[in-house]
């Protein structure tokens, strides 16, 4: 029979049913498949659609190209991946759990699909919510419990991945209360919508689990809609919940059993046939042959047969049928085959027919061909356990159901319904009540009132089902086709190679074969596989157990989680007070931590190196300004605030005086420099702390720990000032004319000497440059009124400089103001980068560049920086330790390349000769920062070399190019040596 | 993502907090008079518990405080968590 058989040329759907289902049949939706145009109604999903159209086949399985069709209802089918192409491309979702919309367009797919070559221009977002109690499922279980929570006054959240509340009750005819099961389902429902703390979210998925009540959750807001979704809304949504309880009330998934060629399509559980029934009106076949080891296949076989499909044999593994079921069949004229077993299929692009043997000790003899165009499959059911077991619940094998169900609940979690194994109706409306009870019995709130009781009838009485995972081995079964996991193509015969490997365990055999590693999880494949394992090793099931449920329950795209956190959202950016001048100015950015900062100004045609040398002889030259704001502010108060910052710093901070400055460094115990910056003293009891831009969180932490846990006696309060405070080195021989200018200051070298701090005021009326600031903040005043400036004369660049710091209001005009005072000596604004290269020509090291964590201020020539008065401080036993003082420990020095032109790469490994030994090749260090000097008219680089400063002069290697280039060690610093120009 | 209980500020999630290492490793009092191999101690060796654990966190998402806790470190389960000025309780 061909899938195109019947498709009348209007596209009727012949597998359509008049009446039935919870589809508008008023409306048609146009959908486009595999490149046929089909039709479908609100309410299908484009699984339903397409088997109303007769369309089993959706697809070719991914490593041995067979026909595949949909075989289940909902999320557990393996088989119907499609990738959507319209409305938006999006690979790998199940036509099972897509909504047909109107101009949705879609193929099948071999396992893989494509992303999106355009960029996704659909919001997804994130909530939080909390809970008492979650539920999770608004199947007959969830929605007892929510109902009996709800009225108990509890803050309620429900969660139900479908499009709308019932769970499988959508698939059946079952009653409560004497009425349609939907009724009740409606009126519970609406119920529900009237309690304002109870929050009921339909199409949401539960994904995952994590520890103290935490599930995450995927809300598809708007796929329904198709193209009419709304761009105003999140096409998806995370919730982030946190509940004091869990139930899960996730229902159960129907289990196929394996025998030969049992992938084609046309092969369907038993149950998802019921489903495309009651739920979508659609037959999913003419003929049909049940196979089961269960009673819920009957259902589906009556239901079948009286909506219209010839049930030509129900075929049950258990050597009696039940007794209940047998009048049922009979006045329909189905053929019962009890103890007899599917032993294969025929047919290629669906199955034509099912054959059918004994099942005796081991199935023998010729099997009879039954012809048909639907085979379905119960092996019985799998407890929906994976948000159960995510939290850490454990499974124990319940041999009557031949299925793991929850043992026990957890602290705050517990299963209930057909998620506990509970598979009646009647049970399930019980066990809803019963859990949402012992919620609260469990959080001490007493349930007040009688809840009214829920009746439902639950049919005939269940017979034992057999537990069966593969039909036994006739003597020409090919285990190569009898697949376990469909989506991996993955069959008996290769868990038989895993076994014969010497594989014992589950985890094992899933990596070796990859069952239940696709995009399903194993959801029909798991429990098999370890059913199947058992078998082979001839060990019980229950000490194999199964493989770890893990999130996400089903997939979720990465935009989702990302939610609004994307691109410019995806971390903080952190700009300074003067960011928009940068701007404007055309500055390179760059990232530092979390930082905006300008790399370097480029001019019309310059590259970056042409542009820093530029910057750089322009300071050294002139003068230029640099935004340093980013550097870390801590102010550190308080009486023994000296004391403090003597204990932290490897100096002495405490013979300070008020209106100096000092260069400190910081060391961890063991000794290794944590951080370095420059120390203001305000007053007695008052320090400003500068840090390294990067540094400034952790030494604040590192600064209350110590304060905290070992020196709670000293009266000392730190505060990061960072943000409050920018901060504006003007740097160069003319900076002295630049800053008097701005701020009025005898800026001469009697009055304002080096490492001193002074305060000023400056105004608009004071006579001095006002230029109106173009890129003051919007809303900011213009400064009229007196701004305090604190000018600091430190240098990082080896030339006289002033750090010139005023709070961030006032920044941007200040900004304006020393760069227009500086205009008549060509003040160059520069960056980053020229701020790297001038350092480094005076070799002051930049923490976590020159330095690693492994290096000590020993190490880098700065021994005059760690006291010998004071008693101690953190790091100083640890330089009298015999590590500390090795002659080859590395040292920072200079390296000058041969060849002037030749710049060393940063992070090269330095070797000793022009050729390189056997292996291991000896390393003596390697290039911490490594530029190009305009001052030296050369290449340069710092090093941390072994020894290094008792090899000064020598000659060894660095790898340029896949070249060994000779280098000359040298003392660290290359400019200035004396100091001439800082204390000028 | 576990909750922890902040002593100040009551439960919130770990994200918030960092983890300072094994609790009740005091600085030494005479950090000049121990042997090399003492400091050697105190700097680098600390227990490699199976089990309840005595541990420093610190808040610092949010109140900046420090204090300790007794965390299993075979389940992650907090088993309590007590100021620095509180005495280490039973290790259970």
């Amino acid at each position: 029979m061909s899938s195109n058989e019947n498709l009348g040329a209007d596209g009727a759907a012949p597998y359509r049913l008049p009446t039935g289902g919870r589809i508008d049949r008023n409306t048609t939706l146009r959908f486009a498949f595999g490149g046929r145009t089909l039709t479908g109604h609100p309410g299908d999903t484009l699984a339903s659609a397409l088997l109303a159209h007769g369309v089993h086949r959706t697809g070719t399985s991914i490593k041995l190209g067979r026909p595949r069709g949909i075989a289940a209802a909902w999320a557990e089918d393996p088989n119907s991946l499609v990738q959507v192409e319209e409305p938006f491309p999006e690979p790998m979702l199940l036509a099972t759990t897509i909504e047909l919309t109107d101009g949705l367009a879609a193929h099948g797919i071999p396992g893989q699909g494509r992303l999106a070559d355009v960029p996704d221009s659909a919001r997804y977002d994130a909530r939080h919510v909390h809970a008492d109690l979650l539920v999770v499922g608004a199947g007959p279980t969830g929605l007892v419990a929510a109902l009996t929570a709800a009225r108990a006054g509890a803050r309620v959240v429900l969660i139900d991945e479908q499009s709308e509340a019932g769970g499988a009750l959508l698939g059946t005819d079952d009653s409560i209360d004497g009425g349609p099961a939907l009724d009740w389902v409606r009126r519970v429902t609406a119920e529900l919508a009237e309690f304002p703390e109870v929050l009921h979210l339909q199409r949401t998925t539960a994904f995952g689990h994590f520890d103290d009540g935490f599930v995450l959750a995927v809300e598809r807001r708007t796929d329904h809609l198709g193209a009419a979704a709304p761009r105003n809304v999140s096409r998806q949504r995370v919730w982030r919940v946190r509940a004091r309880r869990v139930l899960v009330a996730a229902g159960a998934h129907e289990r196929p059993v394996v025998f030969s060629d049992n992938d084609r399509p046309g092969v369907m559980l038993a149950g998802g046939a019921r489903t495309f029934l009651h739920r979508y009106g659609v037959l999913a076949g003419r003929a049909a042959v049940v196979f089961t080891t269960d009673d819920s296949a009957y259902a589906a076989a009556v239901d079948l047969s009286d909506a219209g499909v010839e049930v030509r044999a129900i075929v049950d593994a258990r050597p009696e049928a039940p007794g209940e079921w047998l009048s049922a069949c009979a006045s329909r004229r189905i053929p019962v085959r009890t103890g007899q077993v599917v032993t294969g299929t025929d047919g290629v692009e669906r199955v034509t027919a099912a054959l059918v043997a004994p099942l005796d000790a081991a199935v023998s003899g010729e099997p009879e061909r039954v012809d048909c165009d639907l085979l379905l499959v119960s092996g019985g059911w799998n407890p929906a356990v994976h948000l159960f077991s995510q939290a850490g619940g454990t499974l124990r094998y319940n041999a009557a159901l031949g299925a793991f169900v929850p043992n026990g609940a957890l602290d705050r979690t517990t299963a209930a319904g057909a998620a506990a194994g509970v598979f009646d109706l009647a049970g399930c409306l019980a066990d809803g009540r019963r859990a949402a009870a012992a919620v609260f019995d469990d959080l001490g709130v007493t349930v007040a009132g009688e809840e009214s009781r829920v009746t439902a009838d639950d049919g005939p009485a269940r017979t034992p089902s057999a537990v069966l995972w593969r039909v036994p081995d006739t003597g020409t079964t090919d285990r190569s086709t009898q697949f376990v996991d469909l989506q991996r193509d993955a069959t008996v015969a290769d868990i038989a190679r895993a076994v014969d490997a010497g594989m014992r365990t589950v985890e094992h055999i899933k990596r070796y074969t990859t069952i239940g590693t696709a995009h399903d999880q194993g959801k029909t494949s798991g429990v098999i596989a370890s059913g199947i394992t058992a078998e082979l090793l001839g060990r019980p099931i229950d000490d194999l157990g199964t493989t770890t449920f893990r999130p996400p329950y089903t997939p979720v795209a990465f935009a989702a989680l990302a939610g609004r956190n994307r691109g410019s959202l995806f971390d903080p950016e952190r700009t300074t007070a003067v960011h928009a001048w940068h701007l404007a100015r055309g500055a390179v950015w760059e990232d530092v931590g979390q930082w905006k900062r300008p790399r370097y100004y480029p001019q019309p045609g310059e590259d970056m190196e042409t542009a820093v040398l530029r910057e750089c002889a322009a300071v050294r030259g002139g003068v230029g300004i640099l935004d340093g704001s980013t550097l870390g502010k801590i102010d550190v108060q308080g009486p023994d605030a000296a004391a403090f910052l003597d204990l932290l710093y490897t100096n002495m901070m405490s013979s300070l005086k008020v209106g100096s400055i000092r260069y400190g460094v910081m060391c961890r115990t063991d000794g290794m420099v944590l951080d370095d910056g420059t120390v203001l003293r305000l007053g007695q009891d008052r320090f400003l702390v500068y840090t390294t831009t990067g540094g400034a969180a952790g030494v604040l932490e590192w600064m209350e720990d110590w304060l905290q846990t070992e020196w709670p006696h000293l009266r000392v309060h730190v505060t990061s000032v960072t943000e409050q405070w920018a901060t504006f080195p003007v740097v160069g021989p003319r900076s002295r004319d630049v800053v008097a200018a701005v701020t009025g200051l005898d800026t001469s070298k009697e009055a304002f000497p080096f490492m001193t701090w002074q305060d000023t005021r400056i105004s608009n009326r004071s006579g001095h440059d006002a230029s109106t600031p173009r890129f003051a903040r919007r809303g900011r005043p213009a400064p009229d009124q007196d701004v305090r400036v604190r000018v600091a004369r430190v240098s990082f660049s080896g030339e006289l400089a002033f750090e010139v710091n005023v709070d961030a209001w006032h920044a941007p005009a200040v900004w304006e103001r020393l760069v227009a005072a500086g205009e008549p000596y060509g003040i160059t604004p520069y960056g980053t980068e020229t701020m790297h290269v001038l350092r480094a020509e005076k070799a002051y090291p930049i923490i976590g560049q020159d330095t690693d964590g492994t290096v000590t201020p020993q190490d880098l020539g700065m021994s005059w920086v760690v006291s010998k008065k004071k008693p101690d401080f953190l790091g100083r036993r640890s330089f009298a330790r015999d590590h500390n003082n090795r002659p080859d420990r590395k040292h920072l020095v200079g390296l000058l390349p041969v060849d002037r032109t030749v710049v060393l790469a940063e992070g090269s490994q330095i070797v000793e000769g022009p050729t390189l030994p056997e292996p291991p090749v000896p390393m003596l260090g390697h290039v911490t920062s490594s530029y190009r000097s305009a001052e030296l008219d050369r290449s340069f680089a710092l090093a941390l070399v072994k020894g290094g400063r008792t090899r000064i002069g020598q000659t060894v290697h660095v790898p340029v190019a896949g070249e060994l280039v000779p280098v000359e060690i040298t003392e660290p610093v290359l400019v200035d040596p004396e100091g001439a120009r800082r204390d000028g | 993502m576990q909750l922890i209980e902040c002593p100040y500020c009551g439960p919130r999630e770990e994200v918030e907090f960092h983890y300072g290492g094994q609790a009740h490793v005091s600085y030494p009092e005479d950090p000049a008079s121990l042997s090399d191999e003492k400091w050697a101690e105190y700097l680098f060796v600390r227990d490699n518990t199976r089990g309840p654990f005595a541990e420093r966190w610190v808040h610092a998402l949010g109140c900046r405080r420090w204090f300790n806790a007794i965390r299993d470190t075979a389940t992650y389960r907090f088993h309590r968590v007590y100021r620095l000025d509180e005495q280490k309780p039973a290790m259970s």
